[in-house]
């Protein structure tokens, strides 16, 4: 009896504690949504507070971003297109890798394994003076193919396929080989569509990865139209606050698409981003 | 049947179409015809398959990795301006011993030290809680504690600099002013803008961190902790002598990841002054070496210090292995 009380006492206790943390990770993006619906004025000279202000409530901000604030539609495009292509080259490319390393044995397997832990421990932004001149010579400064371009080998997808692939029955190969299917009929037609939750949880990573992109894009995108969302969205905090209205309803906008994706397909985010971690 | 394995055709499941008897002509003109089978044979075999597949990885690694990453190393020997580059020797890295290069490396040094201390402990702690028995909603918190991960770290700088601005109506001084507190001017000072950079890394970390530890747990078997309560282990006995040691591999991932995170820090700090700060207050590595070699044009300053770096992280990379390697064989014995 005693025990079972102490145990309900516990339940509560926990649930409080964790109450705390909960609620500080909700209360900016909350702060945030409210904020969008204050004129920017307001919000320029007050600072975000927490106070509704009801009074105050507008669809103003969201009404000029549809209307006036064209160029943030731009950068939504952008992010889009560039988000989608370098998901997929990443998904092709990495796929293919991962694959082959775990489904052959051939000569400079482990060479390549250990370029691709070597990607790993450089950091991308070392690179980033070199690439640029690249980029220069190239002619794409300034393009999708310039920021795309450096994003498509990710080596945490290669592994995560290789590990993937490990698991995949080599019985299913040899019988395709029977049958008459090429070595890459059997990748194309037999493993990808087995290798689909793999597919699904590194290409939530890859986007969301490339759709919060930011210090490469940065160095590359150089016209106000070619912007991606954080790098625009970055361009507006001035202290004059004159571009606030897009700004916070400009956030909402980026921030709100993925939360909606994340409340349907939540086990999907969490094993994507936790994939790193079982292996490592 | 598809187990069963057909001893009967052994050549092709051996050579796959390699070793498929090619018509045989004997014309003169089919020769050519014939190297151009015997490629597309070659193609098509078993032994050539795999390099196909990660032709297009090489072909990239080289392109953008391995020739960026040499480029970066050679520039940072030489002086490098438009239409002229020369040969300076070490010039560029004895550069490096200047007040600016240092606070650089003290910001990032402070700021990953603090995500380290902050970042490990508070969310093993919340996953421990969510992961207890009697925890009621754990979904819930875990979807709520991971939502910041979503958030794109400018659009969280963009609240984070509303939420902690000058004025005293906004809501950071209108919290420390409640308790009596004089307001503060969040940006403007070293330790303050340290608490905003730490405190925007550990929001949108915290529950992404608490997930590795979460899956950590969650591969703990139960019976370890029956036959701990049989021998009459309580909690913290349980804690310290099962939990921590069957976490120690997440851990030493965690670490790894937030070590590299803290050092390659840039984001955190560009949306509270981009790259030019008052006294550099909010300067980090690649901060300076995007000042250097962006704004000011000094390619090969630029790379020193982007070498620097390298050597920076691959020697505490070494030293943390080192480290966790050692404590490894101990728990092992």
């Amino acid at each position: 009896m005693t025990n079972k009380r102490k145990s309900k006492w516990g339940k509560a206790i926990l649930f409080f504690i964790m109450l705390i943390p909960a609620f500080i990770a909700v209360f900016p993006l909350a702060a945030l949504l409210l904020a969008s619906f204050k004129p920017s004025t307001e919000l320029m000279r007050f600072g975000l507070n927490v106070y509704p202000q009801f009074e105050l409530w507008s669809l103003d901000n969201y009404i000029y971003l549809f209307t006036d604030g064209n160029i943030y539609f731009h950068w939504f495009k952008n992010s889009l297109i560039i988000s989608l292509f370098s998901t997929i080259l990443a998904l092709i490319f990495s796929s293919m890798v991962g694959y082959s390393l775990a489904m052959y044995r051939f000569r400079g397997q482990n060479v390549i394994l250990f370029l691709v832990l070597l990607i790993m421990m450089i950091p991308f932004e070392i690179m980033m003076l070199p690439l640029f001149r690249m980029m220069i010579e190239l002619g794409a400064v300034n393009t999708y193919t310039g920021v795309i371009l450096p994003m498509i080998v990710h080596p945490l997808t290669i592994f995560f396929f290789r590990q993937f692939a490990l698991g995949l029955p080599d019985d299913l190969m040899d019988a395709a080989r029977i049958d008459g299917c090429s070595e890459y009929g059997i990748f194309a037609r037999i493993m990808v569509p087995l290798m689909k939750p793999a597919y699904g949880a590194m290409g939530i990573l890859l986007a969301l990865f490339s759709w919060n992109n930011f210090l490469w894009p940065l160095v590359v995108l150089r016209t106000k139209e070619m912007l991606t969302l954080p790098i625009g969205l970055a361009g507006l905090l001035t202290p004059y606050g004159n571009n606030y209205d897009i700004l916070i309803a400009g956030s909402v906008l980026t921030v709100l698409p993925i939360i909606i994706l994340f409340i349907f397909a939540q086990k999907y985010f969490i094993s994507s981003l936790t994939a790193g971690a079982i292996k490592g | 049947m598809i187990g069963s394995t057909p001893s009967f055709y052994p050549n092709l499941v051996k050579g796959g179409s390699f070793l498929k008897p090619n018509t045989v002509n004997i014309s003169s003109n089919s020769t050519i015809k014939n190297t151009r089978r015997t490629l597309k044979n070659l193609f098509y075999s078993k032994k050539i398959a795999p390099y196909v597949f990660v032709f297009p990885f090489i072909l990239i690694f080289c392109g953008f990795y391995l020739y960026p990453v040499i480029t970066t190393i050679i520039m940072s020997f030489y002086d490098i301006l438009p239409g002229q580059t020369k040969f300076v020797g070490l010039e560029n890295y004895k550069r490096l011993f200047n007040p600016t290069f240092y606070k650089a490396l003290y910001n990032t040094s402070i700021y990953t030290l603090w995500t380290i201390v902050i970042l490990i402990p508070i969310p093993l702690l919340f996953a421990v809680i969510l992961n207890s028995k009697i925890m009621k909603g754990k979904t819930f918190f875990r979807a709520c504690l991971f939502i910041p991960a979503l958030t794109s770290t400018i659009v969280a700088g963009v609240i984070f600099r509303l939420l902690f601005s000058e004025s005293e109506t906004a809501f950071a001084n209108s919290f420390i002013m409640f308790f009596g507190l004089d307001p503060i001017t969040w940006r403007q000072s070293g330790p303050a803008i340290m608490f905003l950079m730490v405190s925007l890394a550990t929001w949108r970390w915290m529950g992404v961190n608490m997930i590795y530890f979460l899956t950590g747990l969650q591969n703990i078997p139960k019976e370890m902790y029956e036959a701990a309560e049989i021998d009459g282990a309580n909690m913290i006995n349980k804690f310290w002598h099962i939990t921590i040691p069957f976490l120690k591999p997440v851990t030493v991932y965690v670490l790894t990841i937030t070590l590299f995170a803290g050092y390659k820090m840039f984001e955190e700090a560009y949306v509270f002054w981009e790259v030019n700060s008052p006294g550099n207050i909010s300067l980090t590595l690649v901060g300076y070496l995007y000042k250097e070699g962006f704004q000011y044009n000094q390619l090969g300053y630029g790379s020193a210090i982007g070498v620097s770096l390298l050597i920076i992280v691959a020697i505490l990379g070494f030293i943390q292995l080192q480290l966790t390697g050692t404590f490894r064989k101990k728990g092992g014995n």
